[in-house]
């Protein structure tokens, strides 16, 4: 049997329940959701907003911000990408608003190439060093039987032999 | 001896990676050049705030140096900034505002709180010249050559030091180019 509930219990569940729809809102609100009328777009477009960078937001994308600028910049490439521009256009277009420090991924330039040369670099070089280690211990484990040890290597290998 | 000098290399890279984070540290992450430098200031053709009927387009800027500054009413840094606007204007900089989505009301309300230190204000509502420039925020003050090439950005507040350090020197500077 179900126990009645208090008018504390009501009072508690109401606000609750209050409080609940109050943050499904906000986070509704936060950013608008566009829709486009080709698939292709639609998906170019979250693309685009996930990889440009909101200028005024610490580390966020223009899609995850609701700062009035990613605002904005959202409106642009919604507009620029129904304009028929291609996304690297759009990008320049940004870039030549608010600096490269718009795109996530930095393209490939004289400035840049240290940036993206280097892990690969690096991971060349650790080949390389294991490689020599390996060399090393292998020459090493061929060189260093003296007379000595090469006697009682033999004298143990003959002795399997004739067991 | 040659093997012993090698095993230092790690050290020495984590020596050098040291100082390059460690330099990071100090760095101010939101300070960066605007796009914009060296660059002629975008075309625009907007209203006045003081006048719907007058419109302007960017070559109010070339003839002499002026001093772009991009504000709004519902800005509080800018309302701080006042003061050392009025003062370059005093002290004969040439100073265009930009009114930056705003409504017409309240701009106007706001220079006759805070004072005038503009030639005049252009009306940009809808944060059209303010997307162009590059603008994040307000205020942001940008240095026009008399060429109409920004020289010179500045993000953010401008403290009564700027005025007499950043500010002037730079205006200065362009003046005699």
């Amino acid at each position: 049997m179900a126990k009645r509930m208090t008018p504390l219990h009501r009072l508690l569940t109401a606000s609750l329940l209050a409080m609940l729809l109050f943050a499904a809102g906000l986070a509704m609100a936060a950013i608008e959701v566009r829709q486009f009328n080709d698939p292709v777009m639609t998906q170019r477009y979250e693309s685009l907003t996930d990889s440009l960078r909101c200028p005024k937001c610490a580390n966020q994308a223009i899609g995850d911000s609701n700062s009035p600028i990613a605002e904005d910049m959202r409106e642009r490439v919604a507009q620029l990408l129904s304009e028929g521009r291609s996304d690297r256009e759009i990008q320049d277009y940004m870039i030549d608003r608010f600096g490269e420090y718009v795109l996530y991924n930095p393209r490939l330039t004289d400035r840049t190439w240290v940036l993206w040369g280097l892990p690969a670099a690096l991971v060349v070089m650790g080949g390389i060093v294991i490689a020599l280690i390996v060399r090393a211990r292998r020459s090493a484990s061929n060189r260093a039987l003296s007379r000595e040890e090469r006697e009682r290597l033999d004298a143990l290998i003959n002795r399997e032999r004739t067991q | 001896m040659r093997r012993r000098l090698l095993l230092l290399i790690p050290l020495v890279l984590f020596g050098v990676l040291a100082v390059f984070l460690y330099q990071g540290l100090s760095m101010n992450p939101s300070a960066r050049d605007s796009a914009l430098l060296a660059r002629e200031f975008p075309a625009f053709e907007l209203a006045t705030l003081e006048d719907p009927e007058a419109m302007v387009d960017e070559s109010l800027l070339k003839g002499q140096v002026t001093l772009v500054n991009v504000w709004g009413e519902w800005c509080p840094t800018c309302k701080q900034e006042m003061p050392q606007l009025l003062e370059l204007a005093e002290r004969g900089v040439r100073l265009v505002g930009v009114d930056y989505k705003d409504t017409r009301a309240k701009g106007q309300e706001f220079l006759k709180e805070f004072g005038n230190p503009f030639e005049l204000n252009i009306f940009d509502p809808e944060g059209s010249l303010g997307f162009d420039l590059g603008v994040y925020g307000a205020p942001e003050t940008f240095l026009v050559d008399a060429d109409g090439i920004i020289r010179y950005h500045h993000t953010g507040y401008i403290t009564p030091e700027d005025v007499e350090q950043v500010i002037l020197p730079e205006v200065e500077k362009w003046r005699s180019e």
